[in-house]
């Protein structure tokens, strides 16, 4: 079958199998290689993007289902050679070791801000609670939204 | 990553059009909506469709609303959209309570609330809170529509009495006055199905419980529900020690398994610790008390 | 003057201002997602591979029948044990001595065991290849818990090895029993408990993958592996395939998390080489999660049995342990090839005890292979439990506060350097400075009044301590080898015309940062900025030999030859610079950023300008050559020996037995510290391990064998919501061996935090009777110690 996806602004039209997932349609076809994959069951959140305004789990949504959707990826988020505030905040504050969660993490605090711009730490754990980071003990992380917040664009 | 095997899909454009896709495609099509319970089954290849019927088009059911005396939720709605619906925690605060602790926040924003129902896992939250609720299921079908109670909706593990060319459409829930209703729930970890988890409802007429609901989950209670201990609430004292007997008269009444989540012995013991906190708290809530 | 001595010496140094909270070089990549991982990696023509696994724990292979799977219309090859047996690759050393299955052919030892690799043109179609394959096994009766492995008339897992009728594998064992056994003889108090460290899993977020691609023509093989270990890789691939090893480039491109998960070499690694041998393309094999956490190194799962023996008034004198250690199905342990139980040997922690002897069994069992992973520093983490939770119940025992009993016994700063008991020698510490700021920093005294006051209102809150002894950098070539390779690691420096500088690394990161850290050492030794320091890594063809990137030791061993080689170059430096300012090179004296003529300011040169001098027609003295490159080869004469001092607070919930955890107080000395930025990230990580395994992960199996932790919905990781917001001290003890002063640090927080959090969960626990209950101390666990009926959590509730 034949979808068309706008992707960071860029409409893409691909022929795929139904059963392709989301994830493997940005990655592989697309070669936006920046959002990531972790596991087999939903719960590792290195995989969230965009679809249309949701963060959702790219692993568990099929390319099918954002046929004529937005999506925004992490390639996404700077604009113009300007790097958004999340991005900021997260070399700021050493909010990223190994990088493989970060893209993930990033668009959910971007959402985050975008609904709340001035959210607590625990707010912000409670919004990240979905997505597994192994490196940073998210303490950095949570320091990393909470500076995107002081310093908006 | 796993994949899921070769299917076919269709996009549904409207109720109708769905139900049509559903009698033409038989019984090896599958209703995809958010996808959350159905795709992670497909990946792992337990679940095998062969067709997807995707309804995430069908906006006509994705809303909450407060008509004729009852909530009604349309099934496309967002888990995340129920915790966010002031009408539905106004009314029903065991909503928000439930939502707030299935799955995670990005699962939410995706997942429907018809998506989890007619996944039917024995651990799922909203069966015990809507069985708590009493509310009822509207399915549609060819031959138009019908109603089923909450507490006859499941059939056993993962089996509802949706037939293979119906839809759960809406959920509704009557809205009587007295009412106060809470949730809760263990789990081994945020996110994590519950090891048990108890929904109260009770309506107050004075200081007296006119009518109860008591929904389990995970604890292999019949029809996610605690009859027998509504049964004892019903015209007696909303007090402690009310709450307690009737705790413990819903833990002697369900059937858990010892599993990976916990020995039968505690999730027995939550049951009853379990109901009785709904309970206190759905009365204070039902009182004006507090939470 | 020995050179190498005087350039290895350690202390003073005049601080650049290099070290500091640089940001991170790497970062600029990773925030725009242009990380290049290797499931990122797309080559002309590659193809995917894909395992089949065996669903049994044990069972005998009666036949393989590939035929379908192979007419599939987009499959290229499908591989067995038998095509694998014909080139001698069906089974690989480890490294630990033993053997294991690349793909099986008599048995399958482990539920998820590699059977078959599948070949096709993507990576759905192998998917579905591997249902095309028909695996005929006949089930055999299975060994799961360990302490029946050694039962008489236990079936024998490893009938493959010659004479091997019963699943023992090693003792070991370290100290002095006779002394040991005098001294509990003669002891006042003595307290004894048995104690589960359980199978648990280092879960990096990226799994484990590999790239292969073998060039027909020029007959060079190019690996792109998540791995930590790329030169050993190399040298192994060379061994054991017979392959020319200048021929073979292992390169680790940008690795998401290591913890120990990516050091071996894994059959779907070997499969696809081959695979790419028989196909002439590049091969891709990236596994999921299940079978990462089904197959790949686990780690701990050691039964452990703790004896402490003190006299009334609370001077420790001795301790005893005797350890049951799962191995799994195959021997497949890394650690340096004297210690087979890695340095669990240190179990005599951070007291100054007068005997110690422990003993270690291993078994076989069949479960995956594994066992040293997940920032253990070679059965640190176990030791350390061990030791920790045993002063806990001493203080118990003897109704003494454990703060005050632990300051009372830990090794004063005099007694440093510190020979142990067991052979250890420590190099610094000052230890009851640390366990102070800890307790100042948790307002220890005020916690204490707060418990008092909430048990009276029935209110359950509980501080655990932790104080531990890390051991780490393996390790001197005197004492340490794995596989026969020395651990010494290496360093290149070549600082250009215009005077910055690339550095060749032997050890790489998984985000530890050392892109930055690395060229901090650097700049800080030339007088640089760590901008002018580009730091190559990962790739055997562009960095010199090492052991990897493991038990903490990049900044020991590979750091100090960093350090090593930046002061070989700022030597002759001096020479260039000697004959740029016609002066001798006694003359000269270095500022920290330039050579100077002694009293003569004006008369100075930076390395810079040292650089161009050296590339030009300049006359250089005898004894010098042209440029300004180096390279060394650090041989660590002993570890280093980084401690800390955690303090967790919690609260209880009797009614269900959650845990929450409030408060976590880490006061680390990792000595000089090149970014604290860096070293505070790599302490909160490990702290949250400390969270996760005490309350949460396990990897535990069923009477039938059946993995019951192999995907994330049963393998719980800690989330921003159970981890509280760490508060994190320092104190600063430099190492006086170490060229910088530096200790490692990576893997310290994981060590440290698990018994401070099950010591936490006992305080608490303790008005109601609970004396012990093993990890992870879930809600069900927590109850059920409560009711007095602990939990076996290794084995599935029955």
């Amino acid at each position: 079958m034949q979808v068309t996806v706008h992707v960071n602004g860029v409409t893409h039209t691909r022929e795929v199998e139904p059963r392709l997932l989301l994830i493997h349609f940005l990655r592989d076809d697309l070669r936006l290689t920046g959002s990531h994959w972790g596991c087999d069951t939903s719960n590792c959140g290195a995989c969230v993007v965009w679809l249309d305004e949701t963060p959702v789990k790219s692993c568990t949504v099929l390319a099918a289902m954002a046929d004529g959707h937005r999506v925004l990826t992490v390639e996404g988020l700077e604009r113009g050679g300007v790097l958004d505030p999340i991005q900021r905040g997260f070399a700021e504050c050493h909010g990223l070791q190994c990088g493989f969660c970060t893209p993930g993490m990033m668009l959910t605090g971007r959402w985050l801000l975008d609904h709340d711009p001035d959210p607590s730490p625990a707010t912000i754990r409670e919004a990240l609670s979905g997505q597994i980071c192994r490196c940073t003990g998210y303490e950095n992380i949570v320091r990393s939204v909470r500076w995107a917040a002081e310093h908006p664009a | 990553m796993q994949v899921p095997a070769y299917v076919e899909y269709e996009k549904a454009t409207s109720v109708e059009h769905a139900l049509g896709l559903l009698a033409r495609f038989g019984p090896e099509a599958r209703i995809l909506a958010g996808g959350h319970s159905l795709i992670p089954m497909m990946k792992l290849r337990l679940a095998q469709p062969e067709t997807l019927i995707d309804i995430n088009g069908l906006g006509e059911l994705c809303y909450i609303r407060v008509t004729g005396g009852e909530l009604r939720i349309g099934t496309l709605t967002r888990h995340a959209q129920l915790l966010d619906s002031a009408a539905a925690g106004r009314h029903f605060a065991i909503l928000h309570d439930a939502e707030r602790v299935i799955a995670d926040p990005i699962v939410r924003s995706w997942g429907t609330v018809g998506g989890s129902l007619c996944q039917a896992d024995p651990s799922e939250d909203l069966s015990a809170t809507f069985a708590a609720l009493k509310a009822t299921m509207l399915i549609q079908g060819p031959g138009g529509s019908r109603t089923v109670p909450a507490r006859e909706f499941h059939t056993g593990p993962y089996e509802t009495v949706v037939a293979p060319g119906e839809l759960l459409t809406e959920i509704r829930i009557a809205i009587r006055p007295g009412g106060g209703s809470a949730y809760a729930k263990v789990g081994r970890r945020v996110g994590d199905w519950p090891v048990g988890a108890a929904g109260a409802a009770i309506w107050l007429a004075g200081d007296t419980i006119a009518d109860a609901g008591i929904g389990l989950t995970a604890v292999g209670a019949q029809h996610f529900a605690a009859a027998e201990a509504e049964e004892f609430l019903r015209g007696g004292p909303a007090t402690e020690a009310s709450f307690a007997r009737a705790g413990e008269i819903a833990a002697e009444h369900c059937q858990p398994s010892s599993d990976q989540r916990g020995p039968a012995d505690y999730k027995r013991h939550l049951a009853r610790e379990l109901t009785t906190r709904a309970l206190r708290s759905a009365v204070r809530r039902a009182r004006g008390t507090g939470t | 003057m020995n050179a190498s001595a005087d350039l290895a010496a350690a202390g003073e140094h005049v601080m650049n201002g290099a070290y500091g909270p640089v940001k991170r070089k790497e970062d600029a990549r990773f925030i725009r997602g242009k990380g290049y991982f290797v499931d990122d990696i797309a080559l002309p023509g590659m193809l995917h591979g894909a395992i089949l696994r065996s669903p049994l724990a044990h069972a005998r292979i009666v036949s393989v029948d590939a035929t379908a799977a192979e007419a599939h219309p987009r499959v290229e090859a499908v591989i067995t044990g038998e095509t694998l047996a014909a080139l001698k690759l069906a089974w690989m050393p480890t490294m630990s001595q033993d053997v294991q299955s690349v793909l099986a052919t008599d048995k399958v030892r482990f539920q998820g065991q590699e059977v078959a690799f599948v070949v096709a043109q993507d990576r759905y179609s192998a998917r579905d290849a591997l249902e095309l394959i028909i695996v005929e096994y006949e089930p055999l009766p299975v060994v799961i818990d360990a302490k029946r492995a050694l039962d008489p008339g236990a079936p024998v897992i490893r009938d493959d090895l010659d004479g091997k009728w019963d699943n023992h594998i090693f003792d070991w064992e370290a100290g002095d029993e006779a002394a040991t056994d005098a001294i509990f003889a003669a002891a006042d108090v003595v307290v004894t408990q048995d104690m589960l460290y359980p199978r648990s899993h280092p879960a990096p977020l990226e799994t484990c993958g590999t790239v292969a691609d073998m060039d027909p023509v020029s007959g060079k093989l190019t690996v792109w592996s998540t791995t930590q270990a790329p030169h050993a890789h190399r040298t192994l691939y060379a061994l054991v395939a017979g392959l020319p090893e200048h021929k073979i480039r292992i390169i680790s491109p940008d690795v998401g998390g290591g913890f120990g998960n990516k050091v071996p070499i894994y059959p779907g690694y070997i499969c696809a080489v081959v695979g790419s041998m028989l196909t002439g393309r590049p091969v891709k094999w990236v596994e999921d999660r299940s079978e990462n956490l089904m197959s790949t190194s686990f780690a701990r799962d050691y039964h452990m049995h703790g004896e402490i023996a003190a006299t009334s008034d609370g001077r420790i004198l001795a301790l005893r342990a005797r350890v049951l250690a799962d191995h799994g199905a195959f021997n497949a342990t890394a650690q340096p090839t004297k210690f087979p139980a890695g340095f669990f040997h240190i179990f005599t922690g951070s007291y100054d005890l007068q005997a110690a002897h422990c003993q270690v069994t291993a078994v076989y069992t069949n479960k995956a292979p594994g066992g040293v992973a997940y920032a253990c520093s070679f059965r640190i983490t176990e030791a350390v439990y061990l030791v920790e939770r045993m002063v806990e119940l001493l203080a118990r025992e003897l109704e003494a506060d454990p703060a005050e009993l632990r300051m009372k016994n830990l090794l004063r700063p005099e007694q440093f350097p510190y020979t142990g008991p067991t052979g250890w020698e420590y190099d610094s510490g000052d230890y009851p400075r640390a366990l102070r700021l800890a307790l100042d920093m948790a307002g220890y005294d005020d916690l204490r009044t707060e418990q008092a006051e909430k048990l009276a209102r029935g209110e359950y809150m509980g501080i655990g301590l932790s104080f531990f002894t890390e051991g780490v950098g393996a390790g001197p070539r005197a004492s340490m080898d794995i596989l026969g390779l020395g651990m010494a690691d290496g360093a290149d420096l070549r600082v250009h015309p215009t005077g910055k500088a690339t550095l060749g690394i032997s050890v790489q990161t998984q985000g530890q940062g050392h892109e930055t850290t690395f060229a901090q050492i650097v700049a800080e030794e030339l007088g640089l900025s760590p901008d002018d320091v580009e730091v190559v890594h990962g790739d055997t063809d562009r960095t010199p030999f090492g052991l990897g990137t493991y038990g903490s030791r990049s900044t020991p061993v590979s750091g100090a030859a960093a350090a090593v080689v930046a002061r070989k170059v700022r030597e002759r430096a001096r020479i260039v610079a000697s004959a740029m300012l016609e002066v001798a090179p006694d003359d000269l004296e270095w500022t920290g950023r330039k050579f100077q003529v002694r009293g003569d300011p004006d008369q100075a040169r930076g390395i810079a300008e040292i650089a161009m001098a050296a590339h030009s027609a300049l006359e250089l003295p005898d004894g010098v050559e042209g440029h300004l490159d180096a390279s060394a080869v650090y041989n660590p004469p002993n570890l280093t020996y980084p401690f800390g001092a955690y303090i967790c607070v919690v609260d209880v919930d009797p009614g269900t037995g959650e845990v929450k955890m409030r408060r976590f107080i880490a006061v680390d000395d990792c000595g000089v510290q090149i970014n604290p930025m860096i070293v505070e990230g790599q302490v909160h990580g490990g702290l949250a391990d400390g969270v996760g395994m005490a309350l949460m992960q396990v990897i535990a199996y069923d009477e039938n064998g059946n993995c019951l932790g192999g995907s994330f919905m049963d393998y719980l990781l800690p989330t921003s919501v159970e981890c509280p917001s760490w508060e994190l001290g320092t104190t600063v003890t430099p190492s006086p061996h170490h060229p910088i002063g530096a200790k490692g640090v990576g893997e310290s927080a994981t060590v440290g935090s698990p018994p401070a959090v099950v010591n936490a969960v006992m305080d608490a626990l303790r008005p109601l009777g609970v004396r012990h209950a093993d990890m992870p101390l879930t809600p069900a666990n927590v109850w059920s110690a409560i009711q007095g009926r602990p939990q076996r959590t290794d084995l599935a509730i029955s």
